[in-house]
């Protein structure tokens, strides 16, 4: 991966400089982005719902015990809106769409269908690769919006329900509220924008580069999403590091 | 490589020098050709012999480490020939986008240039593909369509450019004979039509010898001659005599 950190780099710079075609691209960045949420809202929801529960399955009776009931809504919302829900719906884009996006353009990098491109002087950057950055980053703030609110609310139902909590759901968003600012949902947010650019522009370049038949498109899919999520974690630390201050 | 500005009919296309290596294996080592306005120069050799690389620097895909490629006497690598220039490759596979219909995949060009409004699109695909007897295929995806079906989409497709050069990279492999002589018929017919420069890269010797002005054979990154179909068939040279010629051999 390490030898394609500046390869990467300058995929995305070129990203950038090609944005001001970005509303020419605009029905691509449409059907790219209808693409991921038709492909990951369900996934989302569910995924979201059992983080919460399972959040403040961990968390709240052992809060709970030491008299600390009224941490529990602020503890499973503030690792939910800060952490879990970037993280973790960044990763499962990565697995579903940046592996679709690397295998499509590794095969036509394979299939001479890019080349084809280029002699029609098409740039495979403004084509292909910016309406694909530009729907991720869209969609995956909006998704992970969506995720801390269905995360939250998987929390509150276990916090109710779980006979060691049986915390009220009034009270679960109560609290929540004396400890999780829209600062603290907006930091997430930004967070899986970051995410978004990362699993968008590591995937184009993976497809962009492969190389070999059917084989070739099968590496580049493993290598985008491995790359991905290590990329991922290690800005999920530099970025938590840096909003701190 | 192409652009909006219009030139009438075909250019020339001149190689001088060409070296390619890639790692330790060299592919083209001192290619020298030249094309004329017009004709129909086909590139005949083995495979393996640096045809399709030699194809791809004359379209700007690669690189030459050394050499140069002149389009009516402009070097290939100035920024300002794309614009200059219409030039297109019909690839071997056709290269058709999998996710586009046919109609799509042969306006693609006027699409993302935005060269003009979608019912003038569509109403010049139906026409180039009709050109090629595909009127019907239009709303097709490319997985539909047979192996000579995409290379004439892919011919269709660089029609639209209105190219003043085309390339053809081994236009009829993996086609029955029949396909192949509507495919060859099809490089006569644009040169009568649009009178544009076609090089066309191939093994196949009933292609050549069919459609070529002009033959030249490339074997180990060499050109061996350059010359008319007779010219070819009487050239003596060992390698020449020795594809020219290749038969089975079966014993009664």
């Amino acid at each position: 991966m390490f030898e394609n950190i500046g390869d990467i780099v300058l995929l995305f710079w070129r990203t950038l400089l090609a944005l001001p075609q970005a509303w020419r691209q605009r029905q691509k960045v449409y059907e790219q982005f209808f693409e991921i949420g038709n492909a990951s809202l369900l996934m989302v929801c569910m995924l979201s719902f059992f983080i919460g529960g399972v959040i403040a399955l961990n968390f709240g009776p052992p809060l709970v015990e030491r008299s600390f009931t009224n941490a529990v809504g602020g503890v499973v919302g503030l690792a939910i809106a800060l952490e879990l829900a970037p993280v973790m719906m960044a990763i499962l884009i990565a697995g579903r769409i940046g592996s679709a996006m690397a295998a499509e353009i590794g095969s036509m990098r394979v299939y001479q269908e890019i080349d084809a491109l280029r002699t029609m002087n098409i740039n495979p950057i403004y084509y292909l690769v910016l309406p694909r950055v530009l729907a991720i980053a869209l969609a995956l703030p909006l998704l992970v919006t969506f995720s801390v609110l269905v995360g939250w609310f998987g929390g509150a139902v276990v916090a109710d329900m779980n006979s060691h909590m049986e915390i009220p759901f009034k009270a679960f968003f109560s609290d929540m509220r004396d400890l999780v600012t829209l600062r603290d949902v907006s930091k997430g947010v930004f967070k899986s924008f970051c995410f978004a650019i990362i699993v968008g522009v590591v995937s184009c370049h993976q497809g962009l580069t492969t190389i070999g038949g059917p084989r070739g498109i099968g590496r580049s899919v493993t290598k985008a999403v491995v790359n991905s999520i290590v990329l991922i974690v290690v800005f999920d630390y530099i970025l938590t590091r840096f909003m701190q201050q | 490589m192409n652009g909006p500005n219009h030139q009438p009919s075909g250019v020339s296309l001149v190689v001088r020098g060409l070296h390619k290596s890639f790692g330790a294996q060299k592919v083209l080592e001192g290619i020298d050709l030249e094309v004329r306005p017009g004709e129909i120069f086909v590139i005949m050799g083995p495979s393996g012999s640096g045809k399709s690389v030699l194809l791809k620097h004359l379209i700007g895909l690669e690189t030459p480490d050394a050499g140069e490629i002149l389009v009516n006497g402009q070097s290939i690598q100035t920024p300002e020939i794309a614009s200059k220039y219409r030039m297109a490759l019909v690839f071997q596979s056709g290269a058709l986008l999998s996710s586009l219909t046919v109609g799509e995949n042969v306006g693609l060009y006027l699409t993302e240039h935005e060269l003009k409004p979608p019912a003038e699109i569509r109403q010049i695909v139906a026409e180039k593909l009709e050109d090629v007897g595909l009127k019907d295929a239009m709303d097709k995806m490319p997985s539909e369509l047979s192996g000579g079906m995409k290379k004439r989409v892919a011919i269709a497709r660089a029609l639209v450019i209105e190219p003043q050069l085309i390339l053809y990279d081994e236009p009829t492999s993996e086609l029955d004979p029949l396909s192949s002589v509507v495919i060859g018929n099809e490089i006569l017919d644009l040169k009568r039509r649009i009178h544009v420069t076609s090089l066309v890269v191939s093994h196949d010797r009933d292609l050549a010898f069919g459609v070529a002005d002009r033959i030249a054979v490339i074997a180990e990154g060499k050109i061996l001659i350059v010359g008319t179909p007779e010219e070819v068939k009487n050239f003596k040279h060992p390698l020449v005599q020795e594809f020219l010629r290749a038969d089975f051999k079966r014993e009664s």
